[in-house]
């Protein structure tokens, strides 16, 4: 809990207080697999697919959908992460720290990426990562799974897979993993 | 989490400064750095407009290099200044380079001067980050971050874990010669002792620093013999001849008799004990040619760390936004965390 709390607070302190449980344990299990169904129909397939979570939300989720692929197709899937740290827009506004390493399978020239986030909410990660990727060569496409998508958004992003749609107020904050979804505020300690 | 490797300071002019959490935030964000340089675009544009000046008014091949390279893989633009030593008689004119470098906009100065205590100086006259790069005899902090750095990545790698900090704890380490002349030495003590490992300074007594008050060892060793099947980290150091260190041993030949880590010695270090260097070696006094080139030996790895760790010091130093007082900027925060969520909603997700 400890580095989950870190993520979601405000620099210097604050501490997540959960509200409302908004999905259970269960459910997210079941959206992984509906997400993954959903990648395997969208792409005819799992050619050239590659899974990669963004840190450290988005890892989890990453590795389970690519189990439930294997088991759907039974063939092996890379799954990669990626921090995105050094490619944010907010460097200099606030303390951006990497939170773990980086690890992309091989080179991505010509592979299908399916970027792995737990929310969706400005875009300004996703748009990072999206730069990220193209330091590790020209991806064919790439599309964009979430466990949540919170609005909000600030760039011209959208999901391709979506776990469940939450409108929220914009103060509020959404802890997702594979336990479950929680929405709630984070108070200064 | 200050994101500023100095606990909130935004200038690296001693190790002493960042205790072991902030050696440890160092260590994390440069695995993040390695990373980077294995990718086949190794740079980031993590630093983009942001400008490093590199002042140096002694010779350097390796530290300037990598600082330079650390700050261009950060997409940050360098400006090489060569101070040259017959100009700088320190004080006003020192400080006269630096205020004019420093009006044609730096964010960040890695400084190396003969004198010690210079970079602290120029860290009192510009507005911007300064990182020491070598004192005189006083320090050279990024060499002591990237030598631990090496010895907690070479030693997971053997424990097939994840790099911990922790594997310095009673980590046996003999720093061997030239201690009187070394700001490495004087850097990689704090910095070892200050993750926890246990360091014993071995040299003759004419090149021990006169006073070892303050200095956080286990002790100090006249015979290199004596210790060698109790280490688990070999640590040379550099025969300063520049700076007339052949004037106090009695000939090179016989402090390599005594100090140099020859072939027969190497062959009594204890299994997987690590062999390191600062660089530049000089072979054949302090390192026998064989012993330098040897697998255990991690001395080039020492030289490819550096610059991820560089990287990582010029990340966490000026990741906070150019100038910024870091007194306002722990004052703003601590005013901030109570509105935080509301006014900058793109920080989180």
């Amino acid at each position: 809990m400890a580095e989950r709390e870190r993520r979601l607070t405000p620099p210097r302190g604050g501490v997540f207080v959960p509200r409302v449980q908004v999905l259970s344990a269960e459910d997210v299990h079941r959206a992984l697999i509906r997400i993954a169904h959903e990648i395997v129909e969208r792409n005819h397939g799992l050619e050239d697919v590659v899974i990669v979570g963004l840190q450290t939300g988005g890892v989890p989720l990453a590795h389970r959908i690519g189990h439930v692929l294997e088991e759907v197709e039974s063939t092996s899937v890379a799954v990669g992460m990626l921090d995105v740290a050094f490619y944010r827009d907010d460097i200099g506004i606030r303390p951006v720290l990497p939170e773990a390493v980086t690890d992309i399978p091989g080179d991505l020239a010509g592979q299908l990426v399916v970027l792995v986030d737990d929310v969706l909410f400005t875009g300004r990660t996703v748009r990072a990562a999206l730069n990220a990727l193209a330091d590790y060569g020209r991806a064919r496409a790439v599309q964009l799974a979430v466990m949540v998508d919170r609005g909000h958004r600030e760039l011209p992003i959208r999901p391709d897979y979506v776990g469940k749609n939450i409108p929220t107020r914009i103060d509020e904050q959404v802890d997702v993993s594979l336990d479950g979804v929680v929405l709630g505020d984070v108070v200064p300690r | 989490m200050t994101g500023a490797p100095a606990g909130g300071s935004r200038h690296l002019l001693s190790v002493a400064d960042l205790g072991a959490e902030g050696i440890e935030e160092v260590m994390r964000v440069a695995d993040a750095f390695v990373e980077v340089g294995r990718r086949p675009i190794p740079k980031v544009p993590a630093l983009r407009g942001r400008t490093v000046v590199t002042m140096f008014a002694e010779e350097s091949t390796r530290t300037r290099l990598s600082f330079e390279t650390a700050a261009r893989r950060l997409s940050a633009d360098v400006v090489s200044f060569q101070v040259a030593s017959s100009s700088v008689k320190k004080g006003e004119s020192l400080r006269d380079t630096a205020e004019t470098v420093a009006a044609m906009g730096a964010d960040a100065f890695v400084v190396r001067h003969p004198s010690a205590g210079a970079p602290a100086q120029v860290a009192r006259w510009v507005d911007a980050a300064v990182v020491n790069a070598g004192d005189g005899w006083h320090e050279h902090p990024t060499q002591a971050l990237l030598d631990c750095y090496t010895i907690r990545q070479v030693l997971a790698e053997r424990a097939g874990g994840a790099p911990s900090i922790d594997c310095f704890r009673g980590l046996r380490v003999a720093i061997v010669g030239d201690v009187r002349h070394s700001r490495v030495a004087r850097s990689g003590v704090l910095a070892l002792a200050a993750l926890g490992a246990s360091v014993t300074l071995v040299a003759p007594g004419t090149l021990v620093p006169s006073s070892l008050e303050g200095w956080p060892i286990a002790g100090v060793a006249h015979d290199l013999d004596g210790v060698l099947d109790s280490i688990d980290v070999c640590y040379l150091l550099r025969l300063q001849l520049e700076r007339g260190a052949g004037a106090f041993v009695p000939s090179l030949r016989e402090y390599t008799a005594a100090y140099g880590l020859t072939a027969r010695r190497a062959a009594r270090l204890a299994e997987g004990a690590l062999v390191m260097h600062p660089g530049p070696m000089n072979r054949g006094v302090e390192i026998a040619d064989e012993v330098a080139d040897w697998p255990r030996s991690v001395v080039l790895r020492q030289v490819a760390n550096g610059i991820a760790v560089r990287m990582a010091v010029l990340f966490l130093l000026l990741g906070h936004g150019a100038g910024s007082d870091p007194a306002a900027l722990m004052a703003d925060a601590a005013a901030e965390s109570a509105d935080a969520v509301d006014e900058r909603p793109g920080d989180r997700r």
